[in-house]
């Protein structure tokens, strides 16, 4: 069986800045939802889902000792912090963006928090 | 130094220049740490460093630091542990003279108290520089600039620690590197023992942020829970001769330190995760290793180093004008209705009476801010915050910005309270690469 959920029940999520160019890194909680994780959050999908967002590339770096993927958008700060009118110009909460985004997940070995 | 003969124990005393005092005040008093590391020095702080210095009988360090040094200086002589601190920011000698003052006033006077002087390269950015992003030169900017700092590395501090220093103060220096100087003074890695450099730079990554290791920054009701986060303890650093380092914190102490808070921090601003660039070496942390330990014990390794880069990065500083920020309220049935009206209104306001030309921003707070550019909105709210923002070298047009959102009181929609404005200074930074040899640093210890 097969389920839609978001990523926030499978994993856990920190964002960072470095002038215009923002990385969340992602970490699943459970090492069996780490082909869920690499497989359905692509730099393809991450440029479409946040609107006018991210206006430069994404890179998606896999980390298989930690069961993570760093998520590198460039352009994705609107200026970065000098220059953001975002009350958020680090893009601090970035990581909820890629925490809400759903995933369709095996309901056969459902373990997720709840 | 050191307490211990076989492992290095460094602690966290700060990860910002706002950061918690009594943490690092405990950390000391209980953590038997051979160096307590401050970080309070963020991309944007020492360019208002530098504007500060500049103002009539301004100060150009952090303005924690008399207050820090009050309380850390007999609790570090007391147990011999070393303070290195980048607070000087744009002045770290006369951080480090007042610090020499606050130690004869607590008659702590043995105390050896060095700057590390350098990092100001101000003086080689001269207009035709050409900046790295964007790619333009200095003078193509447009602004007056400020200041300019390169990153120096470890061994910008670990003459002073090899001479003895008890207190090192700095201005700009890569934040891991601040944390590898002690590893390197104390096991005697070579400045080309590139495996070790980015053993210790991982660790001190991973330290450079304070409680962002320990459970702060973390939280998450239901999903990820922290315990007695109010008292959350900052880390502590347990450095092996051969590199390794386990990340702990004091038993006494709220928050958490397992695999989980270790891994969001490990990648925490990191781009390509096989080349972190400092001054010190390039580090590939894509295939570190964490074993949890247990009890808030989580060891760290196999960290990759290669060569150093024959640049250092600059900041360079611009003046960035004044921001803007102005607010009022809409609450109950029809907040988000009438609170969308006043937007309308003020965007009217500023375009048509005040001939504002500066790009602006208008917030829904409690529908549409942070996300709002993602494209999420949450209509459903009754209790809505307008929020408008702008930037501009004009401080009438700052000024009008605030004007029009108070005028909103009486001559916007119904129901609208709240006002609070206000208008800040604000910088622009930008990256530049310097040939290291142009880059040229001295410790000078102050006579107490």
């Amino acid at each position: 069986m097969k389920a839609r959920t978001t990523l926030r029940h499978i994993a856990h999520a920190r964002a960072g800045d470095k002038g215009n160019r923002s990385n969340v890194g992602v970490f699943v909680y459970d090492p069996k939802h780490y082909s869920i994780l690499i497989r359905q959050i692509t730099p393809e999908r991450v440029k479409s889902e946040f609107g006018t967002l991210v206006r430069g590339e994404v890179r998606c770096y896999p980390l298989p000792k930690v069961h993570g993927l760093n998520v590198v958008m460039d352009r994705a700060l609107e200026g970065g912090v000098n220059e953001s009118l975002n009350l958020d110009g680090h893009g601090k909460s970035w990581s909820f963006l890629i925490l809400d985004l759903e995933v369709e997940i095996n309901t056969d070995n459902l373990e997720t928090k709840e | 130094m050191p307490n211990h003969p076989d492992i290095l124990r460094i602690g966290t005393g700060a990860g910002f220049s706002s950061d918690r005092l009594d943490p690092a005040m405990e950390l000391v008093e209980h953590g038997s740490l051979d160096a307590i590391i401050f970080e309070c020095l963020g991309e944007r702080t020492l360019a208002f460093a530098h504007r500060d210095l500049q103002l009539a009988n301004g100060t150009g360090y952090n303005p924690l630091l008399v207050k820090r040094m009050n309380h850390l200086l007999p609790l570090c002589s007391r147990h011999n542990t070393c303070l290195i601190t980048n607070m000087g920011a744009a002045d770290p000698l006369a951080a480090a003279v007042r610090t020499g003052e606050i130690a004869a006033q607590r008659q702590l006077g043995h105390l050896n108290i060095a700057a590390v002087l350098g990092d100001d390269v101000t003086h080689l950015i001269t207009p035709e520089v050409e900046l790295i992003e964007p790619e333009c030169t200095v003078a193509q900017i447009g602004r007056p600039m400020i200041g300019a700092n390169a990153y120096l590395g470890s061994q910008s501090i670990t003459p002073a620690l090899t001479r003895g220093a008890d207190v090192v103060i700095t201005g700009r220096v890569a934040d891991p590197s601040l944390f590898l100087a002690p590893m390197q003074a104390h096991f005697g890695w070579s400045n080309q023992d590139w495996q070790q450099l980015a053993n210790g730079t991982v660790a001190g990554h991973l330290m450079e942020c304070a409680a962002q290791v320990t459970g702060g920054y973390f939280a998450d009701p239901g999903f990820k829970e922290v315990d007695a986060l109010a008292r959350v303890g900052f880390p502590i650093a347990e450095i092996s001769p051969d590199g390794s380092v386990v990340i702990t914190k004091l038993p006494t102490t709220g928050g958490r330190v397992d695999r989980q808070t270790v891994k969001e921090q490990l990648y925490y601003e990191v781009h390509d995760p096989s080349a972190y660039i400092t001054p010190d070496v390039i580090a590939d942390f894509s295939m570190v290793e964490l074993d949890d330990q247990g009890d808030n014990r989580v060891m760290v390794c196999g960290a990759k180093g290669r060569a150093r880069t024959e640049t250092l990065k600059v900041t360079v500083a611009f003046d960035g004008g004044h921001l803007a920020e102005a607010e009022v309220s809409y609450a109950g049935p029809g907040a988000l209705g009438r609170a969308q009206l006043a937007g309308e209104v003020i965007n009217q306001r500023l375009d048509s009476v005040h001939g504002s030309l500066s790009e602006r921003r208008i917030d829904l707070i409690g529908a549409a801010s942070l996300h709002a550019s993602a494209g999420k909105f949450s209509p459903d709210s009754k209790d809505i915050r307008l929020r408008c923002a702008l930037r501009t070298p004009d401080p009438e047009e700052a000024a009008n910005v605030l004007w029009e959102m108070e005028a909103l009181l009486c001559c916007g929609p119904a129901g609208g309270a709240g006002y609070r404005g206000h208008i800040t200074p604000s910088v622009l930074t930008y990256s530049a690469l310097l040939e290291r040899d142009r880059v040229k640093t001295t410790v000078e210890f102050i006579q107490v």
